[in-house]
């Protein structure tokens, strides 16, 4: 022990004239930058999908219903109230927000003798720091979900231009599980979809591998999963909470990796019709397509018997005659239908109705009968000329049915639709077959960016080399003699009139003549009626050459329905959709039937 | 100059197993509860001491007034869930939590992080633990009554929170290391403002040393008191600085480093004599040697690069089958998480070894018969405990 160390701490005393270090006013610091206090929420961004309930360990979030804050496609109408007695200002709500929408203002201190007012919906509820941009966001993108879609293997174009066989690969099981992973469960997609799919179910089942369970639940609403998974317009990928910060998950191949990985022998175990008593009532179904055998199998699930009449040799509508086999195989079509006559359908092929069998005949033997003819029968431009035309949907129809077809050296197709790249792509095929060499010209009124067909239809027909003019209308189908030589058509300036009406609007000057030696005219289709008779097309009621349908799909006549593209359209989602509410009606008409008669 | 010997020949003599009969109908001892609110114990808890006189005979630690299971939250929560609750377990240093849970879950799902991500993991706990040692020599001095000390450390301390709030968005439960990385790079201009935080420090911590090793008071309560045994340090598990100032050279950093601890350069200081002197001591000069560590980070580490890998769906997040221990050196010794998964979204168990648990309650019953009752509060100081890691 030293005199040192008895005087030292005496030089504590220096510090007696610093100045106080202490803050006076606590309330007005500033807190730092990033600083994690109180929530903002922009309300444009926000889509209501929950992400930020899913994660919060504390139960402080709630989503609820705001006003002024719809449902619709792709925003639940929820959104995050906060409760400040729970929350610990973890962030991790801003971490995963899929819209990075939701943020943290650096609001260091609030005061307010309410305790209520500690639970309020931030972006709703006004608060002092909501346009505050300080606080704490995420640094850079989502991290704690996936943002980038697993890549699909499809055939290079090189290898599929000479055939038809099936371009995309499907999921590998590493590749599904990556997508599969990125799915935050919010079910947006489920209130888009016309069927309303329980998607985030099934997806789980892909991350689980359990895909026998996958596909009983993908048969809960759609017979045609299979053809779903495949080429379904995939309305769901158009509103997934993924897409505003990243790529949509790949929901229709999700789907294909369920209906892939079970054994079609296993389909039949799995799908098993319910044991339910027959009604002994019958119903008839006009058309084989996805809405006339969806209302069979419900119906025939319910113990109703049902037999479905198809014109064409084979069931399967327009998923078989319109629908290239390179997008949707025969073998994979044939199966589907095969677990729906599992279920005891009937379908009777070759039988036209209004030849075969009249709509009388049907009306009598049957409790109902159910309308599903689909839209067979192509549109024209009826430019000049167009009478040489060979409409899209005729010669879809005879590349599948196996009849000999025209292969000119030349094609030029009008239209921008999934119709006119089916067909600008097939023909492409046959082309590369006969001539080793693809000379396919495809016009539309629209510019590319607007075309109706769906963008990776577009990008695979350039790379199978059909080479595509936007924005050009028709004006004349040149012939020589009675052999078509090309397409004239001019620039459109506009497609509709100031008052949104169709009313193209050309560059005269703008010339251009596309040779070829068959045009193909793809836009649109209508349902050919001719099978009602004339006393039936009477006596029901029409809108705007649609036959009218109430809510239910019931037409004036209390025995018909109708389903599917011939009411609506344009896709097998829509018409698997309509089947199912058809089917519920005719349920209930058949059950009140029965009522009456016990 | 100064010399004090207790008068111990009031004391009964132990019996032939070497304890005490204590009856305390005889009115010769008296219980006297230390804690759990008391200035001299460390967070919540308490000793029941048996006294004689002024003089400790026996001493009874308690636990349980903080008890917040923790370890069974977490066995509830999915992994990104246990995120904002590990930081909880310990408050004064939790970014220890943080990290070894991180680690912990990134070994086990098998992920990568940045090169950046991990020297600025190195940087947030060698600024905790700058807090932390900042508290103990606070602590320490408060024990004894130099208030002073105390308040200069615990304004440091602030600097440096002032550090963490701009760096992770938090003064004290910072939240930012993520399994996959860190939440942000640092801020423009952190550097400098650190620069300000540790010259203070520096400034501070001189003064201190003339008020504490240079101070006769101090060494009195100090020197020869609370003597561990090093015979008795792996017995006990005695790890960190109460092991240093036996003379044990051991530190995580050095002997299995982690993050980026190979790349950097510092001294294990050790004493020998064992006692508050010295562990406050081995406290002091490593804190030096932490202000020294965080200067040198700043200037080694990369001023770019990924900071967060990306982390598969947090959201329904399962991990395979495992179990892992990750280790790092805290402030106060081995801190460990131990993790088990079973290949659910949730973790099976997971158990935290925070050194307090040895330290503040077995430890700290066997050293404390003997003492005075003042020195209690020194004692227990001395072995710079937390409570909130022993019930976790």
């Amino acid at each position: 022990m030293s005199l040192r160390d008895v005087l030292s701490p005496f030089t504590a005393w220096k510090h007696v004239i610093d100045t106080p270090v202490t803050i006076q006013d606590p309330f007005n610091r500033e807190a730092a930058d990033r600083y994690r206090g109180f929530h903002q929420n922009d309300m444009d961004k926000c889509i209501g999908c929950g992400s930020c309930e899913e994660i919060c360990q504390n139960d402080a979030i709630d989503m609820v219903p705001v006003e002024g804050q719809n449902a619709g496609p792709g925003d639940s109408g929820l959104r995050p109230m906060i409760d400040y007695g729970r929350c610990c200002w973890c962030a991790l709500c801003v971490d995963v927000c899929m819209t990075g929408s939701l943020t943290m203002s650096n609001e260091y201190t609030w005061v307010d003798s309410d305790p209520d007012a500690f639970r309020f919906i931030p972006g709703v509820d006004g608060k002092s720091w909501d346009l505050e941009p300080k606080g704490y966001q995420r640094e850079d993108t989502r991290r704690l979900t996936g943002t980038t879609r697993a890549p699909m293997g499809e055939m290079e174009p090189e290898a599929r231009i000479g055939n038809f066989d099936e371009i995309v690969d499907g999921f590998t099981r590493e590749q599904a599980v990556i997508e599969a992973d990125r799915c935050v469960e919010c079910g947006l997609c489920v209130a888009t979809c016309p069927a309303h799919m329980d998607i985030p179910d099934y997806i789980s089942k892909v991350r689980d591998g359990d895909y026998e369970g996958g596909l009983q639940i993908l048969y809960e609403t759609n017979p045609f999963s299979q053809a779903c998974g495949r080429i379904c317009t995939h309305k769901c990928e158009t509103t997934c909470a993924a897409m505003h910060e990243g790529d949509a998950i790949a929901i229709r191949w999700l789907k294909r990796d369920i209906t892939d990985n079970v054994p079609r022998e296993r389909y039949f175990d799995l799908i098993q019709k319910p044991d339910v008593p027959e009604t002994g009532q019958k119903i008839a179904v006009i058309g084989a397509g996805p809405a006339g055998l969806t209302t069979a199998y419900d119906l025939a699930r319910k113990g109703h018997k049902v037999v479905v009449f198809e014109a064409l040799d084979k069931p399967g509508g327009m998923m078989r005659y319109g629908i290239p086999e390179y997008r949707l195989p025969y073998d994979v079509l044939d199966h589907e239908i095969s677990v729906i006559e599992s279920m005891g359908v009937e379908i009777r092929c070759n039988m036209r109705v209004g030849h075969e069998i009249s709509m009388q005949q049907l009306e009598k033997a049957y409790d109902a009968v159910v309308l599903s003819i689909g839209l067979h029968q192509g549109r024209s431009t009826r430019v000049p000329g167009s009478e040489k035309a060979e409409a899209a949907i005729d010669l879809l129809r005879r590349i599948t049915a196996g009849e000999e077809v025209p292969v000119p050296e030349q094609v030029a197709v009008i239209g921008g639709g999934n119709v006119a790249m089916d067909i600008a792509r097939s023909m492409a095929r046959l082309q590369k077959v006969k001539y080793d060499k693809v000379g396919v010209t495809i016009t539309a009124l629209e510019e590319l960016d607007r075309f109706l067909a769906d963008a990776e239809e577009i990008k695979e027909a350039q790379e199978e080399g059909c080479v595509i003019y936007p924005a050009r209308g028709p004006q004349e189908i040149t012939l020589e003699g009675e052999n078509v030589t090309g397409l004239r058509t001019w620039k459109v300036k506009a497609i509709f009139d100031d008052e949104g009406r169709f009313a193209p609007k050309y560059d005269e000057a703008d010339e251009m003549v596309h040779p070829a030696q068959m045009v193909v005219e793809a836009i649109g289709q209508m349902s050919d009626i001719s099978l009602l008779g004339a006393e039936l097309t009477e006596k029901l009621e029409w809108n705007r050459g649609r036959i009218m349908i109430d809510a239910d799909g019931q037409t004036s006549e209390a025995w018909l329905w109708a389903a599917g593209d011939v009411t609506s359209g344009p896709d097998v989602i829509h018409a698997v959709a309509d089947g199912h509410r058809v089917a519920r009606s005719v349920g209930k008409m058949l059950a009140t039937k029965r009522e009456k008669l016990q | 100059m100064f010399s004090f010997k207790p008068d111990r020949s009031q004391y009964p003599e132990p019996g032939p197993d070497g304890k005490l009969e204590i009856d305390l109908e005889t009115g010769k001892y008296l219980k006297l509860w230390h804690g759990p609110n008391h200035p001299g114990i460390t967070g919540n808890m308490s000793v029941e001491l048996t006294v004689c006189g002024d003089e400790v005979v026996d001493g009874k630690t308690h636990v349980g007034y903080l008890h917040r299971g923790f370890e069974k939250l977490m066995e509830r929560r999915t992994f990104i869930q246990v995120f904002p609750i590990v930081c909880r377990v310990c408050v004064p240093e939790p970014d220890f939590n943080e990290y070894c849970y991180a680690a912990a879950v990134e070994e086990l799902a098998d992920i990568d992080v940045p090169e950046m991500a991990n020297w600025i993991r190195t940087l947030i706990l060698e600024m905790g633990r700058f807090n932390s040692y900042m508290m103990a020599m606070g602590g320490i001095s408060g024990a004894l009554g130099l208030g002073v000390v105390g308040q200069w450390m615990t304004y440091t301390r602030d600097l440096m929170l002032d550090r963490f709030e701009e760096l992770t968005g938090a003064r004290i439960y910072h939240m930012f290391i993520l399994p996959g990385g860190v939440r942000a790079h640092l801020p423009e201009g952190f550097e400098a403002r650190m620069e300000e935080v540790l010259q203070t420090a520096e400034k501070y911590l001189a003064d201190a040393e003339k008020l504490m090793f240079h101070s006769s008071v101090f060494k009195t309560r100090t020197k020869g008191v609370g003597y561990i045994d090093p015979a008795l340090f792996e017995r006990y598990g005695v790890t960190g600085p109460n092991a240093r100032a036996g003379g044990v050279a051991k530190d995580v950093r050095k002997d299995s480093p982690y993050l980026v601890y190979d790349q950097l350069e510092f001294t294990v200081h050790t004493e020998t004599e064992s006692d508050i002197y010295a562990r406050t001591l081995v406290r002091y000069k490593d804190l030096q040697e932490t202000i020294q560590l965080i200067r040198q980070i700043l200037r080694k580490m990369p001023k770019t690069g990924e900071v967060m890998s990306n982390l598969p769906n947090v959201l329904h997040w399962k991990i395979p089958r495992g179990e892992t221990y990750i280790k790092g050196e805290s402030s106060r010794g081995e801190y460990g998480y131990y993790l088990v998964t079973d290949g659910t979204g949730y973790p099976r168990r997971i158990n935290v070894r925070g050194p307090s648990y040895t330290h503040a309650m077995a430890l700290l019953e066997h050293l404390i018969p003997g003492t005075n009752i003042s020195d209690v509060a020194a004692l227990m100081v001395s072995l710079h405990t937390y409570p909130p890691e022993i019930e976790r």
